[in-house]
């Protein structure tokens, strides 16, 4: 075994895709993803936000976290943990859940997969092993991070059901939240219809030492259509106008918040139609009952369209009296709609009745100086775009 | 099937205090307990089925008076053989040094003038600190937040009483609060019988030694409590300390509670997240809209409640109950009287020559291991009763320190402890080895096996400051009530702790009592 006292020395390790991904990397731009080096921006971030949008992009998932949650009391023990009904969530599909606290503050959210009767697959951006392993008392149940065993890599894009097709797999049957298995060269490939794009798209899980041979499959399938190999800039700006979360972007997890109004309830980030009050008890049922039962959220979350082309990252929110009702956590010039959009925490009740409007205050850098904007927002439903094709079965063919 | 207002897991001292401070409130209180006779730690054994059943406490220094008047004890039965009991601390060469009153009032034997003085300032230091802890025990202790229904006026006298001590006062307070008690004592206390008794007092029943840290916070709690009317006395009843399970057994009776023993709760039944009623290892089920349990937190909440009602953070808490059982207990039958070197056997005998000794008592329980010379706290109930000097007697000894969790196993750990233990009792009572009938040896894991508390800690739970007043077991139930509707604690692992006191029991039952919502 290797010597874990010389871990220093690799402060981040590399991913089972790496080979490829730093070759396709012209630009060198990297950055550190729960310990792993990942791409921010291959070539141009525009290009391959275009790739995801038109064709076939390829992403590697391999960071992600992953707890592989087993045995006999595997769906009590997730129906204690998350908020939606486990039991409901069939065989070889998944579902989009998420976690709280004792005081029913988020931890975490994140898809589960079922992969049998009494097997799970949790995944998740941050780490939570001592949480979920505190969670197994009383429950017979065994809890694995799987991390580094599976090899993840997300296929997203109008082409990619064909792109699949094309490489030997044929998905045509497999709805959105399905998951599918196919021989790959004496391994198994498991193909999930899922993604953080709001386009069509999958997710492939191989293990890692088939990672490599899985990647130039799917890059000389899709030659016909430019597949592209892309970074996490160009998903970030996807994922924002797909209207998806990401966990310490657009919330502080309970368990790191330092400051007291940081942390965020299920009701506080538009979660809470996950709650399922029916199932039995859950972490941090009692408090979201009374939270229900005493409307007593702080914050909502909204999504805003927010008038001219400069991105409102960060920018503090006012009502028409100068009042701070709220404060973007995400923000883009999203191509596809051609607007400037962002999510955002909102101070309740200004979410559905701010006075004077609600305005953000921008700050564009423009050749060294800071320009302040006061931009009109305005509250829009989420997602931004939502193409029928995402969701269509057999899926289209392009 | 008759039906209830409560049923109350648990028939030993907090059980049936809590149960009769129910009843005075109209409530209809049935008691499962357990073991074959009410009373828990207090039960005293049937004369007639052998000599060495001996209760696990052996002497009365914390009943509460809210208790003893509430139940009229002294009208079913229970009086005191003796009250403020004198403590004799031993030495080997026969110098005995004997400690009359409460908490040591005056002293007698070899004792330099100086440590006299010392000594008498010290006392009433203590005794005025304590005091002002008093109305701490008989209090639902705070909680920091709106509407947490505080008991705003008893905490306003509270701090008057603090603030009555005066500024130089109020500071060494302070100052004391969280110091160990051999620091203490070295500061101004020279005698090593004197600091060694001292010391010992204020870690007995705790996992603490001399040095560790609030070790005096926990001698004064001891000193807080009263028995007979008196602060910081030690009393025996008449008859042993099963009289006191025996009197509160039938005034709980009297008052019309329904008592059932040999009825073990396998599980709290939990109904649209209420505590609802309790099923029995028989498989009977009992239903009452109120839960009180007087088994320790951590059994309540995670073997009788489970887990799975409960989140993960608190769960983690409950876990987190620090309970090591420190203190072994040695019963002995002895054919004829032991001779201490000439110490009065009515009197409360200590082996605990120097604080030294206790805390190097106290370090070998660390690593698991037996310690050389343990000390010991013994009481021997038939000197009190009018026994004659050839009649046979019995002997009852706290023995401190054993460990929690012996590396060398549980069987091997007992017999070395009570090798050890012998050997210190023939120094002080030459020719005791050769009296011994019986003998029985629990080690802190037997007590648990036998009385259910965790890690055979007496106080379900250890009592430092740490898991005191508003941490007791911890924050989110220190107030008794519990995150499931209609369940509430009412054992020693809550406030203000153990010893047979009934303080626990009483106060959850008032707090129930009070409205609040559990």
């Amino acid at each position: 075994m290797k010597d874990l006292r010389h871990h220093f020395e690799t402060p981040l390790r590399t991913t089972a895709f790496h080979d490829r991904v730093a070759a396709a990397n012209v630009l060198n731009e990297w950055a550190p993803w729960a310990g792993y080096t990942t791409a921010t921006v291959l070539e141009d971030a525009e290009t391959e936000y275009t790739a995801i949008r038109n064709t076939a992009s390829l992403y590697d998932l391999c960071p992600m976290i992953k707890y592989r949650i087993t045995g006999p009391d595997a769906v009590d023990y997730l129906n204690r943990l998350t908020l939606r009904d486990v039991a409901r969530l069939p065989v070889d599909a998944v579902h989009y859940t998420a976690w709280c606290d004792d005081h029913g503050k988020l931890l975490d959210d994140g898809t589960l997969f079922r992969l049998g009767e009494a097997e799970f697959l949790l995944c998740c951006q941050e780490r939570h092993l001592p949480w979920l392993a505190d969670s197994t008392l009383g429950f017979d149940v065994a809890i694995r991070d799987a991390t580094d065993e599976i090899a993840g890599l997300s296929l997203q894009g109008p082409c990619t059901a064909a792109v699949l097709t094309e490489a030997g797999f044929d998905v045509s049957a497999l709805k959105p939240f399905r998951i599918a298995r196919y021989p790959f060269k004496g391994g198994t490939l498991t193909i999930s219809r899922t993604g953080f794009t709001g386009d069509l798209g999958y997710e492939l899980w191989i293990e890692p030492g088939l990672a490599l041979p899985l990647w130039d499959r799917l890059m000389e399938a899709g030659g016909y259509c430019g597949i592209r190999p892309v970074g996490s800039a160009a998903l970030n700006l996807a994922r924002i106008e797909a209207g998806f979360i990401t966990t310490n972007a657009d919330f502080v997890p309970a368990d790191q918040a330092v400051r007291e109004d940081r942390v965020r309830s299920p009701y506080e980030m538009a979660l809470d139609w996950m709650i399922d009050f029916g199932k039995g008890h859950f972490n941090g049922r009692r408090a979201l009952l009374k939270e229900h039962d005493t409307q007593s959220s702080e914050w909502a979350f909204v999504a805003l369209d927010i008038e001219g082309n400069v991105a409102a990252d960060h920018a503090i929110l006012y009502d028409g009296r100068d009042r701070e009702i709220g404060q973007v956590t995400s923000a883009a010039w999203s191509p596809v709609t051609k607007s400037s959009i962002a999510l955002a925490h909102m101070r309740r009740p200004y979410d559905t009745r701010a006075k004077g409007g609600i305005w953000a205050e921008i700050y564009a850098l423009r050749e060294l100086h800071y320009v302040k904007l006061m931009m009109k927002a305005e509250i829009v439903a989420r997602p931004f775009f939502a193409p029928p094709r995402r969701r269509a079965t057999p899926p289209g063919r392009f | 099937m008759q039906s209830f207002d409560a049923i109350v897991i648990g028939g030993g001292t907090n059980g049936m205090a809590c149960a009769a401070r129910l009843t005075k409130g109209g409530k209809r209180v049935l008691v499962l307990d357990a073991a074959d006779r009410p009373g828990g730690a207090a039960v005293g054994g049937d004369p007639a089925s052998g000599a060495l059943q001996m209760p696990l406490a052996h002497l009365l220094m914390m009943l509460d008076p809210r208790v003893h008047a509430g139940m009229d004890l002294d009208q079913h039965g229970f009086s005191y053989a003796a009250t403020d009991l004198t403590t004799t601390a031993l030495s080997a060469t026969g110098d005995h040094l004997v400690l009359e009153g409460p908490a040591g009032a005056s002293v007698s034997g070899s004792l330099s003038d100086a440590d006299r003085a010392a000594w008498a300032t010290l006392r009433k230091r203590l005794l005025t600190y304590a005091e002002a802890l008093v109305p701490f025990r008989a209090l639902t202790p705070p909680r920091i937040a709106r509407k947490a229904g505080n008991d705003m006026l008893g905490l306003a006298k509270i701090g008057l009483g603090l603030r009555r001590l005066g500024r130089e006062e109020f500071r060494e307070f302070l100052r004391l609060f969280l110091i160990n008690v051999a620091d203490f004592l070295e500061d101004d206390l020279t005698d090593d019988r004197l600091r060694g008794v001292l010391a010992f007092d204020a870690v007995l029943g705790s996992w603490l030694g001399p040095r560790s840290p609030n070790s005096l916070l926990v001698y004064l709690n001891r000193l807080a409590g009263e028995a007979a009317g008196t602060r910081a006395a030690l009393a025996l009843p008449k008859g042993g300390m099963g009289t006191v399970a025996d009197a509160m057994a039938r005034s709980t009776a009297a008052s019309g509670v329904t008592l059932q023993s040999g009825a073990r709760v396998e599980r709290i039944l939990i109904e649209d997240d209420r505590a609802t009623g309790v099923v029995l290892t028989s498989g009977e089920t009992y239903r009452a809209p109120t839960i009180v349990s007087a088994a320790g937190p951590k059994q309540t909440l995670l073997d009788l409640v489970g887990a799975r009602h409960l989140d993960t953070g608190f769960v983690r808490r409950t876990r987190n109950i620090r309970s090591r059982g420190g203190a072994a207990k040695l019963h002995l039958a002895l054919t004829a009287r032991p001779d201490f070197r000439g110490a009065d056997l009515a009197t409360r005998l200590m082996i605990a020559p120097d604080i030294n000794t206790v805390e190097n008592a106290f370090n070998a329980t660390k690593y698991g291991e037996v310690p050389e010379r343990p000390v010991m706290e013994i009481v021997i109930p038939t000197a009190h009763e009018g026994t004659g000097t050839d009649d046979p007697h019995l002997l009852s000894a706290i023995v401190q320190f054993a460990p929690h969790d012996p590396r060398d196993g549980l069987d091997k750990a007992r017999k070395q402890m009570l090798a050890n233990t012998l050997n210190v009792l023939e120094d002080h009572a030459p020719g005791i080895g050769g009296l011994i009938s019986e003998r029985e040896l629990l080690m802190p894991q037997d007590i648990e096996a036998r009385y259910g508390m965790a890690g055979g800690n007496w106080h379900h739970g250890e009592l430092s400051v740490e898991q005191m007043l508003f941490l007791r077991p911890f924050a989110d139930v220190a107030q008794y009530s519990t995150p499931i509707a209609g369940l509430w604690l009412a054992s020693a692992g809550s406030h203000p702790g153990g010893g047979i006191s009934g303080a626990a029991g009483w106060n959850a039952a008032e707090r129930i009592l009070s409205g609040v919502a559990a």
